[in-house]
């Protein structure tokens, strides 16, 4: 437990997401502190990916809420058809409705990067860090299109130089995105993701395809862009071994069920988590 | 591309501009002479804007929309309605009569100039045609793909429906359409007489375009292109779908309305079947042809491609008789199986158009020479040059 600010960074409270009948993430509630890097992790279909867009606001969820800050991002309750389908918890607790969509979320300071990598693949590694940056944008949609600002256009580029730069990319910035090996694009990604100034950044597997090499230096970049930008971090991941190494806490969870929580070292030798992972003798 | 910057491309681009209204110039004195080529033009002039704001749209924001010829009917008849002289309204309307309150305006505005009327009218008719955008582009912009083109296809088709029903008679005259829309230079009082047939629709759509042009290379342009490239990634990015959607959507029928404006005083009389969905898929070709997401290829392809549809091939129309026998395929009709042949040999060719998603730049063309000599087919062709960079 690495800060114990008592206002965590992001905070689930009690967040249901229910598609049908099919509850994929059973009354789940996190925390992360400020400073800390926090995995999610468990099997396949387990519904990491799930919460993730709960707290992105790609989906709305069907019952809880998510806290930034402190501050309420997300919150609903089953209403409508779902209020007579609803199989999840907590029913009645909340009472609010706040349903974002992705970008709002992203200007408040919550960045992503996708299980599949999402870049925007014909632009060049300059023009996908770039194109982060036009959410912060001032000029109005006349005095951008006629370039009345551009000390405003100079600046963003000049941040997203200086951000290729951190994260090792100036040399390939006029690279299609497209063309990048493998690694690169993973990493080009998360530089895209970091131009926003996040706070708060959500990885959905960054090491998924990656051989050992190529993870060792991924746990690097981690460590790096989180003490270069005072992030704080939640990731879904899959590779044991950089879990271990990288995260301060840890969230289990399966079929939608938050099954353990807490160090790497507990996390390991939980029952509960070894029974998910291997299967239990009957 | 580094090198650009020291090479004389800026001047070559200011010599081109030159040469061209020069040529401009010298067609419109003769413009008698050269009846066919000032009319097919004009009309190229005229579908290149709306090819560029179709591309706009489709190319570069990756909406596909084909409501073209719904936005441009608006144009039209707006631009028809402020422009047709007073005087001869009435003969116009013959049959019913134009609404008082359009015809209180009419009298209200004949304290300006006809010019003046005229440009009032084609601005006019690009903001309701924007106000329409903006209306239902809250509801069908959410649609993806091919469920968004029969929206607008749809929506397309009402307004048609709607501008020939007779409840409108005594706005749009219904099915009996208009006439006497002053042309470019009968109309524009302010320029020299004799001058305008040419040098109106090329300045406009320069305007026009050059405005587009504008908006793509800015941060919103790349906006558009993020949300084409990837709309999931683009939003986990702080940009607002539906605001820039709208945004593209509200610029391309703008000026689509526009040409749809300049259209009208192009043909001089209009009616409600002159905007049926065929326009939409000519203009359609124009930017598939020219390449998605290059606004110098959809130029390139307006021009093209109405030449070859409307002049070049008239050939194939006319009776050919070679040492006194009649080739039997020569007949009227003829010209469009050949232009589809081409069309074919052309998509076939150029899988991605003329242009693919390049635009023009002086370093292509000045090293192409050099390239041919190479003959590198699968080499440096594409890729190469860089995007924009004039």
């Amino acid at each position: 437990m690495a800060d114990q600010n008592p206002v965590p960074v992001l905070e689930l409270k009690d967040i249901t997401m229910q598609f049908g009948g099919v509850v994929a993430v059973d009354n789940l509630s996190l925390q992360v502190h400020q400073g800390e890097i926090v995995a999610l992790i468990g099997p396949n279909g387990a519904g990491k990916t799930t919460a993730f867009n709960v707290v992105t606001g790609v989906y709305a969820p069907t019952n809880g809420q998510v806290q930034f800050k402190g501050q309420p991002i997300a919150e609903n309750y089953p209403r409508g058809k779902m209020e007579k389908l609803y199989a999840g918890q907590n029913k009645g607790a909340y009472t609010a409705t706040i349903c974002p969509t992705p970008d709002l979320i992203t200007k408040k300071g919550i960045a992503r990067t996708f299980q599949n990598i999402r870049l925007f693949k014909n632009m060049t590694v300059f023009e996908n860090v770039l194109i982060a940056k036009h959410m912060n944008m001032k000029a109005g949609f006349f005095s951008a299109a006629f370039h009345l600002n551009n000390r405003e256009e100079d600046q963003m580029r000049e941040e997203s130089l200086k951000l290729l730069e951190m994260v090792n990319l100036l040399d390939l910035k006029d690279e299609i995105a497209n063309n990048l090996p493998y690694g690169k694009q993973r990493r080009l990604e998360i530089a895209r993701a970091l131009a926003t100034s996040p706070d708060l950044l959500l990885l959905d597997e960054p090491a998924a395809g990656m051989n050992p090499q190529e993870t060792e230096a991924l746990t690097a970049f981690i460590r790096q862009i989180k003490k270069d930008f005072n992030l704080t971090i939640l990731m879904i991941e899959h590779h044991m071994n950089l879990v271990m190494d990288i995260s301060d806490r840890i969230y289990v969870i399966d079929f939608g069920k938050m099954i353990a929580a807490g160090t790497p070292e507990h996390v390991q030798n939980d029952p509960a988590v070894i029974a998910a992972y291997l299967g239990v003798d009957e | 591309m580094k090198l650009n910057n020291k090479r004389p491309y800026p001047v070559l681009s200011v010599a081109a501009l030159i040469v061209l209204a020069i040529l401009l110039i010298i067609l419109e004195m003769n413009r008698n002479s050269f009846g066919m080529a000032v009319s097919i033009l004009q009309k190229s002039a005229i579908l290149a804007i709306v090819a560029v704001s179709m591309n706009l749209l489709n190319g570069f924001t990756g909406l596909f929309s084909l409501g073209q010829a719904g936005f441009m009917a608006i144009g039209a008849y707006v631009t028809a309605i402020f422009s047709i002289p007073t005087e001869t309204i009435d003969s116009v309307y013959y049959t019913g009569g134009l609404a008082p309150w359009l015809k209180a305006m009419k009298v209200g505005l004949d304290v300006l100039p006809a010019s003046l009327q005229i440009i009032l009218g084609i601005l006019a008719g690009g903001l309701v045609a924007a106000i329409f955008a903006a209306l239902i582009g809250i509801p069908v912009l959410r649609l993806k793909s091919d469920y968004l083109a029969i929206a607008t296809l749809g929506f397309s088709e009402i307004i048609r429906a709607i501008i020939s029903s007779p409840q409108m008679d005594r706005i749009t005259n219904g099915s009996y359409g208009l006439k006497n829309i002053p042309g470019f230079a009968l109309g524009l009082d302010f320029l020299p007489a004799g001058i305008g047939t040419l040098l109106v629709p090329f300045s406009v759509a320069g305007l026009c375009i050059g405005f587009m042009v504008l908006v793509i290379r800015s941060s919103y342009g790349r906006a558009f292109m993020a949300i084409r490239e990837d709309g999931v990634a683009a939003e986990a990015m702080g940009i607002n779908l539906l605001k820039h959607k709208e945004i593209s959507f509200i610029i391309s029928s703008f000026f689509t309305a526009v040409a749809g404006g300049l259209l009208a005083m192009f043909m001089r009389s209009i009616e409600a079947r002159t905007f049926q969905i065929s326009l939409t898929y000519d203009i359609l070709l124009i930017v598939v042809i020219g390449g998605l997401g290059s606004v110098t290829g959809s130029v390139l392809s307006a021009f093209l491609v109405t030449a070859a549809k409307e002049w070049w091939l008239r050939f194939f129309d006319t009776p050919l008789v070679i040492g006194g026998v009649t080739i039997p395929l020569f007949r009227t009709g003829f010209r469009m199986v050949i232009f589809s042949l081409l069309l074919m040999a052309v998509v076939l060719f150029f899988r991605r158009g003329l242009m693919g998603n390049r635009e023009f730049a002086w370093a292509d063309l000045l090293s192409w020479p050099r390239r041919l000599a190479k003959t590198t087919p699968t080499g440096p062709k594409t890729g190469k040059g860089g995007k924009k960079n004039g």
